[in-house]
């Protein structure tokens, strides 16, 4: 305990969790008291991001060098492993507190307003505060264990929102396939907890982190194991190769959810967990060069599946897939700070950019509900020419465009920036890092290119939803404005939290050229609306498909599994050895041996009584003798 | 009185009991065989009562009571069973058996 304001960091869980419970409470028992709701849902969150700033300040005021850890009760006190529930208070959970409680509290505003038609308001507001009260036990806790159970904690609401709309079948698989894949990157968590505790005795940070140095030797086998294991478990989390799957199906949840936990937060895990143990990833050269290689792979990587998709939140998922690539490439070069602050810079704008396409879907999806249409509102092939509709979306959105693709002085310009120096500077001691910055360099291009693609087709050249819908497209209504306003302030100036010393004159010249290269090559004129669209052909049809990497997954490993579920667990092990060796099997041995003895019983009393007669004949002989 | 004989003649009857329970089919004859092998072993109580002490007396009147007991009880069975099977013959009752 320290005296000051930084004695409430428990208010910053504990309010969420408050707002879950009434909120819960509130959709079993009254699921219409919508006002009632919205005022529980977004007060918890604005009062958490209160909570958080006074925190921060005082924190500040402290000027404290080590973490300050507040343990509240003896967890798991089991033998030698002694697990505390506690929370810790430093610059790392500080700021993801920030970004947490701050980009949170606009997203529920925005919300209240996206979802205010939904029969599932209520549920819809107590999964969000779940997923906060999760999010910030993830960030603030001080052990292993703590952290792992927010870890599984948003897994479970990212199932839970991104299944929100379980009445459609695609949507419930959509939330199995990223429950699913994060159970195998949890495994890997798991697994590098078992081995840090063998190593080091403890799954405090402050203790292992002290005594990482000296029970594990740099470089060995045992660190590479254990850091490789925590990396499989934020590949899982923060979707990077090879389990980045589940984030572009994740969009099947309601836009909100894509914006907080699929692009600004959760997602974010991963990263946050390497810099958490940036220690053990520095005496792991090996899983250093891991980590930041699979991050520049998939940075490139997702960018070339967004270049051909249609579906803007498709374009965007894959953005965020290559944008966390920017920052695993970050810690693992060890630029902690740069890969943080890209961290923070991409939750605001890229919160933006999926507010701002939920604001765009908003309007086109009442548009077709004024005509009774059935078309898909989220392909851009439908849209086109909305900056005359919605001039404030589509300015903030240029915003955001210009942040992501890393146009000075945009914030995304100073974090990206960053990173790719680092990674460069690393690349003079050993070359292999020269590979990865030239990958995120071409990815970086990309970057520019495809979200440029994205501006055009939707917010201008020719409209293409439909002649009687034009009538009904409309700019947002305030509550969803209101929140992109201040994230374009954010996603604008975002960058001075951390302005580098030394500008890097040219760096930034290939963003330019992703820009304008885009808007040379494409001809929104000649696009036509998605239902008599025709299919793509040669290597964009490739693209458009994302690489076939879900049907390779398919091919190779889920029918496999199922193959070998089916016939030889369920058919053979299952039916014929489970049910048929051992369960008939006893009760067919019991009726053999039980008929073969039934002659014994002759349901005569006087074969009874002489059985009875010998067997006492017996005993006494036996006793006499 | 000598023990030895009354114990033997005490085993005697005590066999002829067994026997006529094992060999015999009426129902009726075999209960008082088996009242016959109860009281062989009154017989061997009492004779031991005198060199072990009066509990062997005592307990002939419990054996005594329980054997009035039971043999209400089984003369009210057999009585039930021959209404039923107009027999009193053990060899018709093989109802345990199935089939």
């Amino acid at each position: 305990m320290t005296g000051t304001t930084v004695d409430l960091i428990w208010l910053a869980p504990a309010l969420p969790l408050l707002g879950f419970v009434l909120n819960g409470t509130l959709a079993l028992a009254r699921p219409t008291a919508k006002t009632l709701v919205s005022i529980i849902g977004a007060g918890v969150l604005l009062a958490a991001f209160g909570v958080a700033i006074a925190v921060f300040s005082a924190f500040t005021g402290l000027h404290a060098e080590a973490p300050v850890v507040f343990r509240y009760w003896s967890w798991i006190p089991v033998g030698t492993l002694q697990v505390d529930f506690a929370l810790q208070v430093d610059q790392l959970s500080l700021v993801m507190l920030l970004v947490v409680t701050g980009v949170g509290s606009l997203i529920h505003l925005f919300s209240i307003g996206y979802m205010k038609d939904d029969p599932g308001y209520a549920r819809y507001f107590a999964y969000l505060n779940l997923f906060v009260f999760f999010m910030l036990v993830l960030v603030l806790g001080a052990s292993f264990p703590v952290m792992f159970v927010g870890w599984e904690g948003v897994g479970l609401c990212s199932y839970l929102l991104i299944g929100f709309w379980f009445s459609e079948e695609a949507n419930a698989n959509a939330g199995r396939k990223a429950f699913i894949m994060n159970r195998i990157g949890d495994f890997g968590f798991m697994v590098a907890m078992f081995m840090i505790f063998w190593s080091t005795g403890s799954l405090d940070f402050d203790t292992v982190f002290a005594h990482a140095p000296t029970a594990l030797t740099a470089g060995g086998t045992a660190i590479t194991a254990i850091t490789l294991f925590l990396f499989l478990g934020c590949t899982g989390k923060s979707a990077q190769i090879p389990l980045y799957t589940w984030l572009p199906d994740a969009m099947a949840g309601p836009t909100p959810v894509s914006a907080l936990i699929h692009a600004a937060t959760m997602v974010t895990a991963g990263v946050y967990l390497v810099a958490r143990c940036n220690l053990l990833f520095a005496l792991a050269p090996v899983s250093s060069a891991v980590v930041a290689g699979v991050g520049a792979l998939t940075a490139l990587f997702a960018a070339t599946i967004a270049l051909k998709q249609w579906d803007i939140k498709k374009v965007l998922a894959y953005s965020t897939i290559s944008q966390l690539g920017y920052m695993f490439l970050a810690v693992g070069t060890g630029a902690m700070t740069a890969g943080m602050f890209h961290l923070v810079t991409h939750a605001f704008f890229k919160a933006l950019l999926f507010l701002g396409s939920g604001s765009v879907i908003f309007a086109l999806h009442r548009a077709y509900h004024h005509t009774h249409s059935h078309e898909d509102a989220q392909d851009m092939r439908n849209m086109g020419g909305l900056a005359r509709y919605m001039p404030w979306t589509a300015a903030l959105m240029w915003i955001a465009t210009l942040a992501i693709a890393g146009i000075p002085p945009f914030s995304g310009f100073l974090s990206k920036d960053e990173i790719l120096t680092a990674a460069f500077a690393r690349g003079s001691v050993e070359p292999i890092w020269l590979v990865f910055w030239g990958l995120s360099l071409v990815a970086a291009l990309l970057t520019a290119f495809y979200m440029t693609r994205l501006m055009i087709y939707t917010f201008h050249g020719p409209n293409r939803t439909g002649e009687q819908e034009q009538t009904h497209l409309h700019e947002a209504p305030w509550i969803l404005t209101g929140p992109l306003v201040v994230l374009g302030v954010l996603s604008a100036a975002g960058g001075l939290l951390n302005v580098p010393e030394l500008y890097h004159g040219g760096e930034w010249l290939h963003h330019w050229l992703g820009i304008v290269g885009a808007w040379q090559l494409l001809k929104p004129e000649r696009l036509v609306p998605a239902r008599t669209a025709s299919a793509e052909r040669g290597f964009a049809r490739i693209l458009r498909n994302k690489w076939y990497v879900d049907e390779i997954y398919d091919a190779l490993i889920v029918r496999p599994l199922v193959w070998l579920s089916r016939e030889v667990l369920w058919k053979q092990i299952d039916q014929r050895v489970i049910d048929g060796a051992a369960v008939n099997g006893a009760a067919r041995g019991t009726r053999a041996l039980g008929w073969a003895n039934r002659w014994l019983q002759t349901g005569q009393v006087g074969t009874y009584v002489a059985v009875f007669v010998v067997g006492v004949l017996l005993v006494l002989w036996r006793a006499m003798s | 009185m000598l023990l030895s004989p009354a114990l033997a003649i005490s085993a005697v009857l005590f066999t002829l009991g067994v026997a006529g329970v094992l060999l015999r089919r009426n129902a009726i004859v075999i209960f008082m065989c088996v009242e016959l092998m109860l009281n062989a072993v009154n017989l061997t109580f009492v004779a031991l009562a005198q060199s072990l002490g009066l509990g062997g007396q005592v307990f002939v009147f419990f054996v005594m009571a329980v054997a009035a007991a039971e043999a209400a009880v089984g003369l009210a069975i057999i009585l039930a069973v021959y209404r039923h099977k107009q027999s009193v013959s053990l060899q018709n009752m093989n109802l345990l058996k199935d089939g």
